[in-house]
């Protein structure tokens, strides 16, 4: 592990300055440690505040600490400056997968597709429910909204904190479009993209000269405007209590119930509540390829070249003739029209909606993986919308662990510590992303790859 | 001597730039031509480089008229106009001191990006390139033609895959020159193009501005420090000493005039007094 220090004396002074490095992080956990771990709060009978000291689990956090520490600066001592500090992955695989991208595009595509059917064979028409429910629906959800946020933060540059805002302009559309006039979902899912890009627009006019942490802000202020909005106006949204009974979607006019008229009567099918979801996973699929389509597409236009540019200088592009104001309300307009589709889409398949559904969490998600996905990397984002979304319901799934740690025992309960341990090991190993070459959009000989290091992160 | 056309392409009159209590540029005045190079020099702080915002609509001077006639006769305010216009329908290009490439972005994708209008056009605003309609692939095939021509000119073709960035100094010089003239300008404002560069670039760097001169008929306006480059290849030089115009003429005239030799070099000891008085300083 502690490789090569020639003398020993060398090696003593290595071993030295990790010790102390170890021992500086651990006093620094043991600081952090005392307010957040060292005393659990809990109120008793007669509601006092009652502490309860845990002094072992703060002893279990600065040893880990201190451990992981001591490993770390030891290995970083011995590394090699150009070598990452792990490889999880052997050498060249992605470049491996760069070079075969189309190969394993249409390999993917191909899962996608017979999804379903793969997962009905493997655990039954009751258990194929949860997996392409789940699974596939919510996983797709998320890796739409992460393409649409793409858009926005990736090519743009503009961070938006709000995303979750066209979500919930898209979802209430959908929900309140249908419920008081019975419009088909067919008609109100372009219609909830459209309202929500007007939204878009006009989030983008007050932001145009606002960069960076300002942007940020304005665009989380926006975020829970909205949100605040739908809990107030209790006319108009049912506040708290949210909007149910939202008409589901129907296959081009037919429901799906157990009626002589439905889906199974008409199609000879038995009655099964599986048929809207394998349905519903088919539209969102649909809308999902969609979005990829329209992202890479506009990548190939001018106007997703101009935000690209937007990205790197934005002055260099005003002395270019590019309308910078426009091409930032594009960017803005056409991420929330696909956060808008998403929403109508959420709103047909829950049936039921409420702000709860669209506090800030839900952007920060959104964002991490556009961020952790690699921001302009569709893969990427699809990868890291798999891992966090698939992650957290894999957590549901880990009952097993209760036999280990006890019946009260609840693997959700660490979703966010898993959420924040991934991050800080994507900004450790991977800080620009899990895929954070830029493909270039035109060429004269060759496809080059574009190493992180050279592409600007945008200053909002 | 090039002959001058009775219209100049630029003419600025009476322009004053005022930052707060600051004066940048006073009262200045003076016309580019058409097929001409035009020098803009003057000692650091000189404010050339406002006079350059302030052509291309970075900055809207506090008074003076900026008038640009084209060819064909029509007649474009630039104190009027935002600075996207002035690029888009003036033909006024500009590169950068610190240069501003798209260093994410490879050497042919930033010539791309300066064809940004004319190929938004033809996508139909993107509403038809999205959907895969009109002539795009046809035009932007015309556009990367037009940056394979620039990059042949500019000696970088082999580099043409590669990210910006990636380029050295004086390659990523030429290439915003290059970019600039992918906009199709009729008047070039180059500000600093020789910062940084060695002899042997520089020198190629003249070949290329007489080049774009020759061939096109784009006039230049050029901020230079590199009195070489100023005195071998300009038609005109501007001289200004803390934002006043102090010479204006050919650049055998400026070199011989005594208010410019005393902004560059000082004056002799024995003349201070005689400044100062006549200054008003006792």
């Amino acid at each position: 592990m502690t490789a090569p220090a020639s003398t020993p004396a060398a090696r003593e002074r290595d071993l030295k300055a990790a010790l102390k490095e170890a021992a500086f992080a651990a006093l620094i956990t043991f600081g952090l440690c005392i307010p957040i771990i060292a005393w659990g709060t809990r109120q008793n009978m007669d509601n006092v505040l009652v502490l309860d000291p845990r002094w072992d689990a703060v002893a279990w956090a600065v040893a880990i600490v201190f451990v992981g520490r001591f490993l770390v600066a030891l290995r970083q001592q011995t590394k090699d400056k150009r070598k990452p500090m792990v490889r999880l992955l052997p050498h060249g695989t992605v470049g491996f997968f760069q070079r075969h991208s189309r190969l394993f595009s249409l390999f993917g595509l191909g899962f996608l597709v017979t999804f379903p059917i793969i997962a009905i064979n493997l655990a039954g028409w009751s258990g194929a429910l949860k997996w392409i429910d789940n699974f596939g629906v919510q996983i797709l959800i998320y890796v739409m909204l992460g393409w649409g946020l793409n858009i926005v933060v990736g090519l743009a540059g503009l961070l938006d904190l709000g995303y979750v805002a066209f979500y919930a302009v898209g979802a209430y559309s959908y929900a309140l479009l249908a419920k008081n006039f019975g419009l088909s979902f067919w008609i109100l899912l372009p219609l909830s993209g459209i309202l929500a890009a007007f939204w878009g627009m006009l989030l983008g006019f007050p932001v145009l000269r606002l960069r960076g942490d300002y942007l940020a802000i304005v665009t989380l202020a926006f975020g829970e405007i909205i949100r605040l909005v739908l809990i107030n106006w209790v006319d108009f949204s049912g506040g708290y209590a949210g909007i149910s009974g939202i008409p589901r979607p129907t296959f081009f006019g037919t429901p799906f119930n157990a009626s002589d008229t439905g889906f199974a009567a008409k199609f000879g099918f038995e009655f099964s509540p599986l048929h809207r979801t394998i349905f519903l996973y088919y539209v969102i699929l649909a809308l999902a390829l969609i979005t990829a389509f329209v992202t890479l597409r506009l990548r190939r236009l001018p106007v997703g070249r101009a935000w690209e540019a937007l990205r790197e200088d934005e002055i260099a592009c005003r002395s270019l003739g590019i309308n910078t104001t426009n091409t930032k309300l594009t960017a803005f307009s056409i991420g929330a029209m696909f956060g808008g589709f998403a929403g109508s889409f959420f709103a047909a398949r829950q049936g039921f909606i409420s702000p709860e559904s669209f506090v800030f969490m839900e952007s920060a998600t959104i964002l991490a993986i556009v961020v952790l996905g690699g921001m302009g990397s569709l893969w990427g984002c699809a990868i890291a919308a798999i891992v966090m979304v698939g992650g957290t319901e894999l957590l549901r799934e880990l009952d097993w662990l209760k036999q280990v740690f006890g019946n009260e025992f609840d693997p959700t309960k660490y979703r966010m510590l898993l959420f924040g341990f991934a991050m800080v090991v994507i900004m450790i190993w991977k800080p620009r992303g899990l895929i954070s070459t830029r493909e270039p959009t035109a060429y004269l000989k060759e496809k080059k790859a574009i190493s992180a290091d050279m592409v600007q992160e945008g200053h909002g | 001597m090039v002959t001058a056309s009775p219209a100049p392409l630029l003419q600025v009159e009476h322009v004053t730039m005022r930052f707060g209590g600051l004066t940048a540029v006073n009262d200045l005045s003076f016309e580019a031509h058409k097929g001409q190079i035009t020098a803009l020099i003057g000692p650091n702080g000189a404010g050339k480089t406002t006079v350059f915002n302030c052509i291309t609509g970075f900055y809207k001077p506090t008074e003076g008229m900026i008038t640009l006639t084209q060819e064909s006769g029509d007649n474009f305010l630039l104190e009027r106009m935002p600075d996207f216009r002035i690029s888009w329908k003036a033909k006024v290009a500009r590169t950068f001191q610190n240069i501003r490439l798209f260093g994410g972005m490879t050497v042919l994708e930033n010539l791309l990006v300066a064809q940004h209008n004319p190929l938004m056009i033809a996508s139909g605003f993107t509403f038809l390139g999205v959907l895969g309609i009109g002539g795009y692939r046809a035009r932007e095939k015309e556009a990367i033609e037009k940056a394979r021509f620039w990059l042949e000119k500019i000696n970088l073709i082999h580099r043409a895959d590669d990210p910006a960035a990636d380029l050295p100094y004086g390659d990523q010089r030429r290439l915003e020159i290059a970019r600039a003239m992918c906009t199709d300008p009729v008047l070039l404002c180059l500000d600093e193009p020789a910062a940084g560069l060695n002899p042997r670039e520089s020198h190629d760097l003249n070949t290329l501005l007489l080049s774009i001169r020759k061939d096109l008929g784009t006039a230049l306006l050029l901020i230079e420090h590199d009195m070489s480059v100023v005195m071998e290849i300009s038609d005109h030089v501007v001289v200004l000493d803390y934002g006043t115009k102090i010479a204006d003429g050919t650049p055998a005239e400026v070199q011989a005039d005594q208010k410019v030799i005393a902004a560059y070099l000082g004056v002799d000891d024995e003349e201070v007094e005689a400044v100062e008085a006549e200054v008003g300083i006792t």
